[in-house]
């Protein structure tokens, strides 16, 4: 039986995901024909509700819907009546009575997405809440990484960045974890939680514990109330991949990997978009081909419908 | 449920289709695509038997999965494969293979997955049984086997492959 969302990766069993990212290859394959786009969503209609500006997620998204022939409406949310004063609740009544078939939700608040969840028959897909989850994020990662490296099981992934803000970082880690992977975190000892993954605050002491890949967090300046670091020439020397570190990266033979948007010259150096080894343009291409598998693999609670 | 086919006679049957297709080719290069399920390992030994002969002959897969007109009732959506041809579809003279056409809905679904690749200069259809009971206007060229059936019967056809028994049963409701 299918599931009706597709909230957050902790309530997936190993199985499930691969599933899911076996299922992704196929709709990767479609990008190489003429015709990239398949009927199977045809007369379904996918409502984007983004609570937060974004524009890598949301147009993702609405390619791998629309390459699903499924009709896509935005909902403006800075622009609508929420601006006015209507409540969420409300707001989901009257989208409801649009009838539309999935809602794909991004909201500053965790746990937003899954109460929208609970009120509506649509299936609801998570694409951000707060500092808890972006499971669509975790997959396409998982996949990309998994392209690179068939047998996941014993290989290392560190993740570097501000960890306690980002839900890229929670929900990736999850999802590697579950698949096998070993996760480490680094950066600033304030920011970095307490898990059971290995911990490092030092990008070299990361560096040494032997990585595959290094997952580069964006530093969010927008959501950064009091900055972590002094500036983003000081965040460079410290925890970015500058081009003396690029060195040792490709000498190594190391991955690289970013949820995009980048900061040049903050998290990485120009150079590193020409590593043969960086994949995110990679990350991009495979976040359409897993949001189509996670559309496609929902099903909305179709006898339950609204009079 | 009896047998109605058994290893020899399908063995027969394969040989048969590779005939008509030989033969209906005059000369001309074979883009056999078969659908998966059956119909990829039914097209594979087809393609063996025309290499045999030399002919000129590629063959492809298609999984018909995403092109299907009944998902509202299904209870999930079906698994993906991987569909995979290699060769340009434009211009080119395709033969589909299944392993059985029933309502035809199945060569509909298949035939527009076939177009989003290219536009073929030509198709025809081969199929290993033809059990009849056709819901919608399309016929195969070339037919291993007619079946008599019941309309609510079901005609199962086992390949060595897949299911590691050559086998085609009809079983009755």
């Amino acid at each position: 039986m299918a599931r009706k969302d597709f909230l957050d990766i902790v309530s997936l069993d190993r199985a499930e995901i691969i599933h899911l990212l076996d299922q992704a290859v196929p709709f990767k394959d479609l990008f190489t024909r003429s015709v990239k786009k398949v009927p199977a969503l045809k007369g379904k209609t996918v409502l984007m509700l983004f609570y937060e500006p974004s524009t890598r997620t949301l147009s993702s998204f609405e390619v791998a819907a629309k390459r699903l022939s499924a009709d896509v409406t935005i909902f403006d949310v800075p622009h609508s009546s929420v601006t006015k004063g209507e409540s969420v609740r409300d707001t989901i009544d009257t989208l409801q009575a649009m009838r539309a078939d999935y809602i794909v939700v991004r909201h500053h608040l965790s746990g937003q997405p899954a109460a929208i969840a609970r009120q509506t028959n649509a299936s609801v897909i998570n694409a951000g809440d707060g500092a808890h989850a972006h499971p669509t994020q975790a997959l396409l990662d998982a996949f990309t990484l998994r392209e690179v490296y068939p047998e996941l099981p014993g290989r290392k992934v560190v993740i570097m960045g501000d960890i306690l803000h980002s839900r890229v970082a929670r929900s990736t880690s999850t999802i590697l974890d579950k698949l096998g992977v070993e996760v480490a975190f680094c950066g600033p000892g304030s920011l970095v939680p307490q898990t059971r993954f290995k911990r490092f605050t030092n990008y070299e002491e990361a560096m040494s514990w032997g990585p595959d890949a290094v997952y580069q967090l964006r530093v969010q300046k927008e959501r950064q109330d009091a900055p972590f670091y002094p500036s983003d020439r000081e965040y460079h020397s410290v925890y970015g991949i500058t081009e003396d570190r690029l060195k040792e990266i490709s000498d190594k033979g190391i991955y690289v990997m970013h949820p995009g948007p980048i900061n040049r010259g903050v998290e990485l150096c120009d150079a590193v978009l020409d590593y043969d080894r960086c994949l995110i343009s990679q990350q991009v291409e495979n976040g359409i081909a897993t949001r189509m598998a996670v559309l496609f693999g929902l099903k909305p609670d179709l006898k339950n419908e609204p009079s | 449920m009896s047998i109605a086919l058994d290893p020899a006679a399908m063995s027969a049957a394969i040989d048969r289709l590779a005939g008509q297709i030989l033969s209906a080719a005059d000369g001309q290069a074979i883009d056999l695509v078969g659908i998966r399920s059956r119909g990829d390992e039914v097209a594979e030994r087809v393609f063996a038997k025309l290499v045999e002969s030399g002919a000129q002959a590629r063959l492809g897969v298609l999984d018909i999965s995403l092109y299907r007109d009944d998902y509202e009732h299904l209870s999930s959506n079906p698994t993906l494969q991987s569909s995979a041809i290699d060769f340009p579809v434009d211009g080119s003279h395709v033969v589909l293979v299944d392993d059985v056409i029933f309502t035809g809905r199945t060569i509909r679904a298949a035939l527009d997955a076939l177009f989003d690749y290219g536009r073929p200069a030509k198709v025809d259809l081969a199929v290993l049984i033809d059990r009849g009971h056709r819901e919608i206007p399309v016929e195969p060229r070339f037919v291993g086997e007619h079946l008599k059936t019941d309309r609510m019967d079901r005609v199962d056809v086992s390949l060595e492959k897949i299911d590691g028994k050559d086998a085609v049963e009809i079983i009755t409701q």
